[in-house]
């Protein structure tokens, strides 16, 4: 099978829309980067950043604070020892893997229908890591030595981390990840940088544009040099997808802890991640495209084929719960079928029942082709799909410790108002930083979409 | 369309990436040796004392044993800074009238303890036990230094992780029969290596290298 075999079978039912009819190049580009360049602001972007920026002074104010004191203000204890912090990094990084799916595996598949949201799913994914990466340093100790997870020589210990550990791993693969899409993004952004620079009105907008261009001409030899740097970094990009998330799984899986030492999690994470991921997609691109206009460019067609990589790996995610389930059972071993009962029907069966219900009853409704193409109801379901899967986290990495081997063990995790402020700070993080994504970076790929129109006419 | 940039911004950009990638390694270097320095470690920083006591004087010249005054090192995990009564088993007939020992005096008489400038201190994440030390082989000297030439003292080496890894790695560099752990005067033979081994074997010097042995 071809890959333009693969593009005919997708197509099929319904064809990505082509752009309006009498578009040029100008125009896509104008239509794009005229956000940016200031004709087509909105005052609700400022109203948004506002309170996104607030959220951050909390985050600010809730870090200081925890680096004062210590991460007793947190609810973590003895046994429940990772509380939020873990659940909060394990959910943003998830969400980051569909940016990169979509910018890289979608690439390399010649699917033609990433074109116009891969550039903000690709700020997504390194927004989302960059909230991720802030919980594995603020949950140590003592953050200030946050440095010691790197592997430095000379130290003045003389002695290398311990590279037994998926604590470690964590610190490859995710500084791996951060580096290589961070890389991506902005060689993918080149092109576009240029188009602002050269239609800047204003000197500082030249200067600054100018200088983050590079030097872009446009020639032949920079396009050729470009395509070879994007599908390298492409190749890169893509074993990161299942790598990442499948190093941050063995957090878990390398404990003996029932309900976390399962050989399910690696796919199963890597899954759920491309889930939660697809679903913060769509809920970033459902406002933006209405209150940009760039129905032309994100059309329903995309939205429906991003409901649909959610579905399957929503399936994914409800085969990796029913083995989990069949698992516990099927061992015969004492200590995994309570961890199953106690998650059903313990202190926690609430967490697990709205994990159920978000994450496998209520998305099965997408298998409807009118939800697909409903926006109301896939806006909807993105946050659902969110909010269950924040709440699966929370279920793995609570749930498994609160209630382990010895009875006389067992205890309760109460977050306490830090915990919670910390999370709401982290979403006013990746939020400030996308609206200024918004304002200052094209939200759409430019040079590609007029590479699409370019397509289009040929086809005509 | 006019250019942007003058020309020279060819030569700025080729300057600025190249040396930030020069000015990172300095910084990182410098920080390096800033964190192996006296400042930080405090490595031969004499410390200025209540009492300016010299051990050139009294372990030196005198030939005072350490353990006269350090009294509980091969018992305790703590050598023991020495109670003015030590001082004064000599000073209530030596010098009992000299102005510098004036401090020693009014502590004995009021019972108050002279407020010693702790030289040697390792951060309490780190088990540091002196017995099993001096017990082993290691003499007083090994770890702080010629103190027999210190008029006022000072530590002698970084006290750093590395530093003890350096011993507890290859302990057969370092230790010595254990009639001279307390001999000021000891330098190590020319066949350390092979005397060294030999001891290690001994006395039985394990388990040195694992984390809980000193971080407890």
């Amino acid at each position: 099978m071809t890959p333009e075999g693969v593009q005919k079978i997708a197509e099929a039912d319904s064809p990505i829309p082509p752009l309006p009819p009498g578009s040029t190049y100008a125009t896509v580009s104008d239509t794009i980067s005229s956000i940016v360049l200031g004709q087509r602001r909105r005052p609700g972007w400022f109203i948004g950043f506002a309170f996104s920026f607030l959220l951050v002074l909390l985050l600010f104010a809730s870090i200081s604070y925890l680096f004062v004191k210590g991460v007793g203000i947190w609810g973590v204890n003895i046994p429940i020892a990772w509380g939020f912090a873990i659940v909060n990094f394990v959910w943003w990084i998830g969400i980051g893997h569909a940016g990169t799916l979509i910018s890289a595996i979608l690439l390399l598949l010649h699917q033609r229908w990433r074109t116009s949201i891969n550039r903000f799913a690709e700020a997504m994914t390194l927004f989302a890591v960059s909230c991720a990466a802030l919980f594995p340093v603020l949950h140590l100790g003592r953050p200030w030595l946050f440095y010691w997870l790197f592997p430095y020589y000379p130290n003045y210990m003389k002695v290398w981390p311990q590279f037994r550990s998926p604590l470690v791993w964590d610190v490859f693969a995710v500084s791996t990840y951060a580096t290589v899409s961070l890389l991506f993004w902005y060689v993918g952004l080149i092109p576009d940088l240029a188009t602002l620079r050269d239609r800047a009105k204003s000197r500082t907008k030249q200067i600054i544009y100018g200088i983050m261009a590079m030097g872009w001409r446009g020639s032949a030899i920079h396009w050729s040099r470009y395509e070879i740097a994007s599908l390298l970094l492409a190749g890169l990009a893509t074993p990161l997808v299942i790598s990442v998330h499948t190093i941050v799984s063995y957090d878990f899986t390398i404990a003996i802890l029932p309900g976390w030492h399962s050989t399910i999690f690696p796919p199963y994470f890597v899954a759920g991640a491309v889930y939660s991921g697809f679903a913060m997609v769509l809920t970033l691109a459902i406002p933006l495209r209405k209150f940009y206009h760039l129905e032309e460019f994100i059309t329903p067609k995309h939205l429906e084929n991003c409901a649909k990589v959610m579905l399957a790996t929503g399936m994914i995610v409800a085969y990796g719960y029913v083995m989990e389930t069949f698992m516990a059972f099927y061992s015969g071993n004492v200590f995994d079928k309570y961890m199953i009962l106690n998650r059903m029907f313990g202190p926690y069966w609430w967490v697990y029942s709205a994990v159920i219900l978000c994450n496998v009853l209520l998305p099965q409704a997408l298998w409807s082709r009118r939800v697909r193409r409903n926006i109301y109801g896939l806006f909807a379901l993105s946050l659902i799909i969110n909010i269950g899967m924040w709440l699966e986290r929370f279920m793995i990495v609570v749930v498994s410790l609160s209630r382990d081997f010895t009875p006389s063990a067992w205890g309760m995790y109460m977050p306490t108002r830090w915990d919670w402020a910390i999370l709401a700070g982290s979403f006013g993080l990746f939020a400030s930083l996308f609206y200024l994504f918004i304002r200052y970076l094209p939200a759409i790929s430019i040079f590609e979409m007029r590479h699409e129109l370019a397509e289009e006419k040929k086809e005509i | 369309m006019p250019q942007i940039f003058h020309p020279s911004a060819n030569t700025i950009s080729r300057f600025s990436i190249y040396g930030c990638a020069i000015i990172v390694a300095v910084l990182s270097f410098a920080l390096y040796e800033i964190g192996q320095s006296p400042y930080y470690t405090r490595q031969n920083l004499p410390q200025p004392q209540p009492v300016p006591f010299s051990h050139r004087h009294h372990a030196a010249e005198l030939g005072i044993d350490c353990r006269y005054c350090h009294d509980t090192v091969e018992t305790s995990a703590f050598a023991g800074i020495p109670s003015t009564q030590t001082c004064m088993t000599c000073h209530s007939q030596i010098w009992t009238n000299s102005p510098m020992l004036k401090p020693v005096r009014d502590s004995y008489e009021t019972g108050r303890s002279i407020s010693w400038t702790r030289v040697n201190a390792l951060p309490d994440f780190a088990y540091f036990n002196h017995s099993i030390h001096v017990a082993k082989g290691i003499g007083c000297t090994t770890c702080h230094g010629a103190i027999g030439t210190m008029t006022l003292t000072w530590q002698a080496t970084t006290m750093q992780m590395s530093w003890c890894l350096g011993c507890h790695r290859e302990p057969e560099k370092y230790v010595r029969p254990r009639d001279q752990v307390f001999n000021i005067n000891y330098r190590p033979p020319p066949n350390q290596m092979a005397l060294g081994r030999k001891l290690v074997r001994e006395y039985k010097i394990q388990s040195l290298t694992s984390c809980d042995t000193c971080h407890r």
